[in-house]
């Protein structure tokens, strides 16, 4: 008993460290120029989404602690309400925490998001780790990440965990990515390329698409 | 504290600064210009609504307000037409009338509630009606939503004192009071 209390002593001192100063820890997010660091993670309970797939096109990765609590909700509600504006970037954003998929869609639904929520469930927080997303509490961090469409991070930030980061710097980064990086300039090959990533039931279209266009 | 690495952001600051475009009470040339982007479905922003009117009150002639429209209309069905309803106000030169009465009706948003206000206002209530029919003012409070997104709104209701998002109170009255007569003495300028 009395070690036990002990140790949650140290523990949440530890925590209030994290909390205060993100930067006095050792792990630092990943910084622009990385190559993102591919995963498959459950999108729905039956449903899986894979990084590499989405090559073509920008992708925005929002990491938050928790799903249900209020500054995550008004985040995410902020998203979903700005949806329009990422999709006029071209890019496809996801929202990432160490929540279960059965969470997400419970949550997912009486937000009324209409962009998908990913499970960094299993092994717990891998995922946020490889991001140095990883709050040692227990959650991912407040994280944000731009990928280009070659998979590369072009702009990423830590914020405070209890405060909203917003959408304004997603979007400004949005704006600065080349042609290139958007994926415009080879929209017509990446779009291919994805679709034969797709799956093996997705060649046949994709085959008789190419077939149309030589 | 925050990390970023790949691009400067600055401090939240509005964007586009205040202009012609706006609605705006007060002196043009006060020493303070608060801007509020509001939603008038949002609770929050109905609790802050007589507040504003009290800060008003207090400051004087040293506060000019401005409203801007960030409906979120995921969450608050209503709020997109309301906005576009006092837009509609405004072309007939009763925005703020329309503005107090959305707000002091925030729980009956129904078209024809609004179309109700609109007559009670001696507004051209057909004019009204048929502005939100034909999304005349779509396009503007998309404007004004956007132009939130990018100056670092990320709930509502969200202010701007002189430029620069107040991330303190609205709630305490007197603890804003104090933020707005700081940024009059700071005489960081109209306009902003």
């Amino acid at each position: 008993m009395r070690t036990s209390l002990i140790a949650v002593g140290i523990f949440s001192a530890n925590n209030e460290d994290l909390m205060s100063d993100n930067q006095a820890t050792t792990q630092k997010v990943l910084s622009a120029g990385t190559e993102a660091p591919d995963f498959t993670l459950k999108a729905t309970p039956d449903r899986s989404v894979t990084l590499r797939e989405l090559r073509g096109k920008p992708v925005v990765l929002a990491f938050y602690p928790a799903d249900w609590s209020p500054v995550c909700s008004d985040q995410m509600a902020l998203y979903n309400e700005i949806l329009p504006e990422f999709e006029e970037q071209g890019a496809q954003i996801f929202g990432v925490s160490v929540d279960g998929a059965w969470c997400h869609r419970a949550f997912s639904e009486s937000r009324k998001l209409r962009f998908p929520l990913l499970a960094d469930f299993e092994p717990k927080g891998a995922v946020s780790r490889a991001y140095g997303a990883y709050n040692d509490s227990g959650v991912s961090e407040r994280a944000l990440f731009v990928l280009d469409a070659n998979g590369v991070i072009r702009w990423s930030y830590l914020s405070p965990m209890g405060k909203n980061p917003g959408a304004d710097g997603i979007l400004a980064a949005l704006e600065r990515l080349t042609p290139e990086q958007r994926g415009a300039k080879a929209g017509a090959s990446a779009g291919a390329s994805a679709s034969q990533t797709s799956g093996s039931d997705g060649r046949g279209s994709s085959a008789k698409d190419a077939g149309a266009a030589t | 504290m925050s990390a970023e690495y790949g691009g400067e952001v600055d401090t939240p600051h509005l964007t586009p600064p205040v202009s012609e475009r706006d609605h705006a009470a007060g002196e043009p040339n006060a020493p303070v210009t608060l801007v509020e982007y509001g939603d008038y479905e949002c609770p929050h922003c109905g609790h802050a609504y007589p507040i504003i009117k009290s800060v008003q009150h207090r400051m004087g002639k040293k506060l000019r307000f401005v409203f801007r429209n960030f409906p979120l209309a995921e969450s608050h069905p209503h709020a997109r037409h309301a906005a576009e309803a006092a837009e509609a106000a405004a072309a007939q030169g009763k925005f703020w009338q329309m503005h107090d009465a959305l707000f002091e009706n925030q729980d009956r948003l129904e078209d024809e509630d609004i179309v109700e206000i609109a007559k009670r206002l001696k507004l051209d209530a057909n004019a009204v009606d048929a502005a939100l029919a034909d999304g005349t003012y779509t396009s503007r409070v998309r404007e004004d939503f956007r132009s939130g997104v990018r100056s670092g709104v990320n709930g509502t209701p969200t202010f701007f004192i002189n430029g620069q998002r107040y991330d303190g109170s609205w709630a305490d009255e007197d603890g804003f009071v104090r933020a707005l007569e700081r940024a009059a003495k700071a005489g960081t300028g109209a306009g902003r």
